[in-house]
């Protein structure tokens, strides 16, 4: 499948994936509204993580053997059969945290909208290319194949 | 060549989906006492506070069973594994053949003899039918103030659960701290504090001593000081012991606690594996075998044992205590071994030599993970020491 992987040494960390993330999961996918007036602000589901010069964009892997579907007890966390992308049926969840305990690489959050629901990469499902990837202006995303 | 799966939990779902991955052809038993299909045992304390309908309790899907080709005996009780015949003996009489055979048959609550235990009122919290028992109790009885004895995970789920029903409750805890196996002090208090703070009453350093019925049902009981405290509905959530009823040291298959395993999850006798909160398997913090009763892990072990039935080898490379619980709105996660012996943290050397230090923590209300996060802190996790 499809993942995004990071060219560390490009990424300046700018944050720009983290705002068009934002915007793309927000209620109107408008960048002035999403973070003027949609409160509580959507969630960045991608983060900058940052040391001195290195710094690098950090979103769900998607891993193969993904232990935050086997932590889940309402089996809301499951993986899409088209894309492989690992996605959260929000009906389900009912906001355990066993997902957030058990992911090595801390991707995913606590939905902050009210609702108990989690909040993680869903590699911009709707799109050809997710919007982190196609708004890196340093191309240090990339969205592509690579033998696992 | 018939595989036989006794338990229908996490570690028999994971051991039933790595079977199918390796072998599609050969026929699966499970065996199971409960008569649901597999569901979220996890779940149980959001049934009983109303906060999941019964149809989301299923952990699979209504056709996981035919989907994998397997053949499920619910309502079956096994009263005994016999390898050397690789047979069970089932309730009632009856025999069954394997050839490759899983045991997981989980954990069992243990309950303390107390005077007066036998009165209604009183239940302890792992499965399905105890949801529902107590759901109609509640709803039979008007239930206003329940009692939960045990401070721990199963103790404080089921506080939250009989707290969205609106019933008052009191936590009784023999420790100087609720959580006191899975949290350092401090994140102890603040759990306790926010409990209180919701009106929960919290008791530490006593136990249940006896409890007196009134027409049959809880009245009150008497605590180990000779104080009275009235409830209509008493749970007993002290722990799990491994369920190892049906396994004997005669039969070769080695105990201790729980039922001792390899890397493989082999027991020590031929074709026997075992996985889930019935073993003691390895906690790579420590090095050590021994049992920590999660559903992450028990799916692991599960899907390890699976492999390794269908002839896929896989080892199982050890875990540590985890586990996620909210107190009254506040998401709490611990990870590793705390102590409460003394402030601050406590250094284990890992199977590999390396030195770490660990500590449990607790986290505020807008999540954890990040720097913008508010989240409170109270200790690292896995520093390198």
């Amino acid at each position: 499948m499809k993942r995004i992987y990071v060219n560390e040494e490009y990424c300046i960390g700018c944050r720009l994936c983290e705002i068009h993330c934002l915007v793309q999961h927000s209620r109107s996918k408008k960048i002035i509204k999403a973070f003027k007036e949609e409160m509580p602000r959507a969630l960045p589901r991608v983060l900058v993580e940052e040391e001195g010069a290195l710094s690098f964009a950090m979103q769900c892997r998607h891993c193969a053997e993904a232990p935050c579907i086997k932590a889940c007890i309402t089996v809301a966390i499951h993986r899409d059969d088209l894309t492989g992308a690992i996605l959260c049926d929000e009906e389900k969840c009912v906001g355990c945290w066993m997902c957030i305990m058990v992911c090595p690489f801390g991707a995913i959050r606590r939905n902050v909208e009210g609702r108990k629901a989690i909040s993680k990469c869903d590699l911009c499902y709707v799109e050809e290319t997710p919007v982190c990837v196609a708004h890196c202006p340093n191309e240090a995303l990339v969205y592509e194949e690579r033998e696992v | 060549m018939r595989y036989v799966i006794i338990g229908n939990s996490a570690a028999a779902v994971g051991a039933i989906e790595a079977i199918r991955r390796y072998d599609q052809d050969n026929p699966i038993t499970l065996i199971a006492d409960e008569p649901h299909p597999t569901y979220s045992r996890p779940l149980i304390t959001y049934l009983l506070g109303g906060l999941v309908s019964e149809e989301r309790m299923l952990y699979r899907p209504p056709d996981f069973y035919q989907q994998y080709e397997v053949e499920p005996m619910l309502r079956v009780w096994v009263v005994q594994v016999e390898p050397q015949e690789r047979e069970l003996t089932l309730a009632g009489g009856g025999t069954l053949s394997y050839d490759k055979l899983l045991i997981s048959t989980g954990g069992v609550p243990f309950v303390p003899s107390v005077p007066g235990g036998d009165l209604e009122g009183i239940f302890t919290f792992t499965r399905w039918d105890d949801a529902r028992r107590m759901r109609h109790f509640i709803e039979a009885y008007g239930v206003q103030r329940a009692l939960v004895v045990g401070g721990g995970f199963i103790g404080l789920k089921t506080t939250e659960g009989l707290l969205a029903q609106g019933i008052r409750v009191t936590i009784i805890e023999l420790a100087d701290g609720i959580l006191s196996a899975s949290f350092d002090r401090t994140a102890s208090h603040l759990a306790e504090a926010i409990l209180r703070r919701e009106g929960v009453e919290v008791r530490t350093g006593t136990t249940v001593q006896e409890i007196i019925g009134r027409v049959g049902k809880v009245g009150h009981v008497i605590l180990q000081e000779g104080e009275r405290l009235e409830c209509d509905l008493l749970v007993f959530a002290i722990g799990v012991r491994p369920n190892t009823a049906l396994v004997s040291q005669e039969a070769g298959i080695a105990t201790n606690r729980g039922i001792l395993v390899d890397d493989q999850m082999r027991t020590t006798a031929p074709d026997v594996y075992a996985a889930g909160d019935v073993v003691e398997a390895l906690d790579m913090l420590l090095g050590v075998r021994r049992t920590i009763a999660i559903w992450p892990l028990a799916y692991r072990q599960g899907y390890v044992a699976g492999c390794n039935m269908a002839g896929a080898e896989r080892e199982y490379e050890g875990g540590l205590p985890m586990n996620s619980v909210e107190v009254c709105g506040v998401p709490t996660e611990m990870v590793g071994t705390p102590t409460l012996r003394r402030r601050g943290t406590k250094s284990w050397r890992s199977s590999t030599g390396r030195r770490w230090r660990t500590r449990s923590w607790c986290c505020g209300t807008s999540g954890w993970w990040g720097p913008s996060s508010s989240a409170t802190l109270t200790g690292r996790v896995f520093t390198p020491a």
